[in-house]
């Protein structure tokens, strides 16, 4: 990002550029046609919720990767501390009895 | 469906006054690309060159049939004198600011949306086929002019003095889009083409209705300006064509 905001160049980004640095940055979520979930695709910035639509419209569906876009703003998103990862997932791996493999299924319901 | 040879003539004369306005559109927003103010804006007009390229190419490759002579949709494209341009004055206006290339875009995305509308139920089958593709695209390329027309109008001091200065400089090259040419008469009475000024009353209807949305002023000028449909063009077209054509005319033939 330049420093000088000061400058203008022919379209007009002297004073709007400050403007514009407080897009608000967005994630996307696509879901493509044969999928059952919205998948992360990737953030843009965009002033509003509309806008963010577009843009992911743009940016991240030019190769019919999908069929459905949510938008959120990053802010909304909260997400564990990956220093915590330890204490927060590595209980679970050693916990066979959570895992629903102890009884046999009756060849009726072989396929369940 | 059998066409005699003065038909043709005149279908691909006809075809010239719809591909060439998306053409020479087309090729200024190519012009944008990588000068945009935001990145998802570079890409949003980048695809819209394309969607119109994407237009053009099958609208050349029927006239090149139609024509004959071998001519191909690249002779079409890159090998036309000036005067043979048949595309409207509007679209040549350089990309001045942001406001300008919005302004621009909407003024003809409003037009280009009527007209496929009406091309649809062209007697010519791949004039209606071209027609009923282009639609959906034409749809968002008016969707997203139209929004940022409305960001800007209603947006800062600043973003509405600069878009309400492209609408009145170009405004006067509105007009031009309903002028029918001797061909467009002819195309019209054959049951191929489309009536413009039919078109003429919903287009500054729905302009002005999104203009004064916008909170900007509509201009009542009443003085317009015209000669690109009649190969007559703005002193932009020159330098258009230096670069559209430069490629084909100094490596004849040349291909990717």
């Amino acid at each position: 990002m330049t420093e000088n905001n000061n400058q203008s160049n022919s379209f007009g980004q002297g004073e709007a550029s400050k403007t514009r640095k407080n897009w608000p940055l967005w994630e996307v979520f696509v879901r493509s046609k044969n999928g059952l979930e919205h998948r992360h695709f990737g953030s843009l910035h965009a002033a509003d919720a509309e806008m963010a639509l577009q843009n992911a419209r743009d940016v991240y569906t030019r190769r019919n990767e999908g069929v459905s876009i949510w938008v959120v703003e990053s802010k909304y998103i909260t997400a564990n501390n990956p220093d915590e990862a330890g204490e927060l997932f590595e209980p679970a791996k050693s916990k066979v009895y959570r895992h629903p493999t102890f009884y046999e299924l009756p060849d009726e319901v072989k396929h369940m | 469906m059998e066409i005699k040879e003065q038909d043709s003539r005149l279908c691909g004369d006809y075809i010239m006054t719809l591909a060439d306005n998306s053409l020479i559109l087309s090729h200024r927003l190519g012009e944008l690309c990588g000068h945009a103010p935001a990145l998802e804006t570079d890409i949003a007009l980048t695809n819209i060159s394309l969607d119109l390229l994407g237009q053009v190419r099958n609208y050349y490759q029927y006239a090149a049939d139609l024509v004959g002579g071998g001519k191909t949709e690249d002779d079409l494209a890159f090998l036309r004198l000036e005067n043979e341009y048949k595309n409207c004055l509007l679209v040549e206006q350089p990309n001045t600011d942001f406001g300008y290339v919005m302004v621009r875009q909407y003024f003809f995305d409003v037009f280009h949306l009527l007209i496929l509308q009406e091309l649809e139920h062209s007697t010519d089958e791949t004039l209606s086929a071209i027609a009923k593709k282009s639609i959906k695209e034409v749809s968002y390329h008016k969707r997203f002019s139209g929004d940022w027309i409305k960001r800007l109008g209603d947006g800062t001091e600043e973003s509405n003095r600069r878009v309400q200065q492209a609408v009145n400089d170009l405004w006067e090259y509105t007009d031009e889009l309903f002028q029918m040419t001797e061909v467009e008469k002819q195309a019209v009475s054959q049951g191929m083409g489309v009536d413009l000024l039919r078109l003429k009353a919903a287009y500054y209807n729905e302009i002005k209705e999104l203009l004064q949305e916008a909170t900007l002023t509509i201009p009542d000028s009443p003085y317009f300006q015209y000669g690109g449909k009649e190969g007559i063009h703005s002193e932009y077209m020159g330098y258009i064509l230096a670069e559209l054509q430069y490629m084909q005319r100094t490596y004849p033939n040349m291909k990717w």
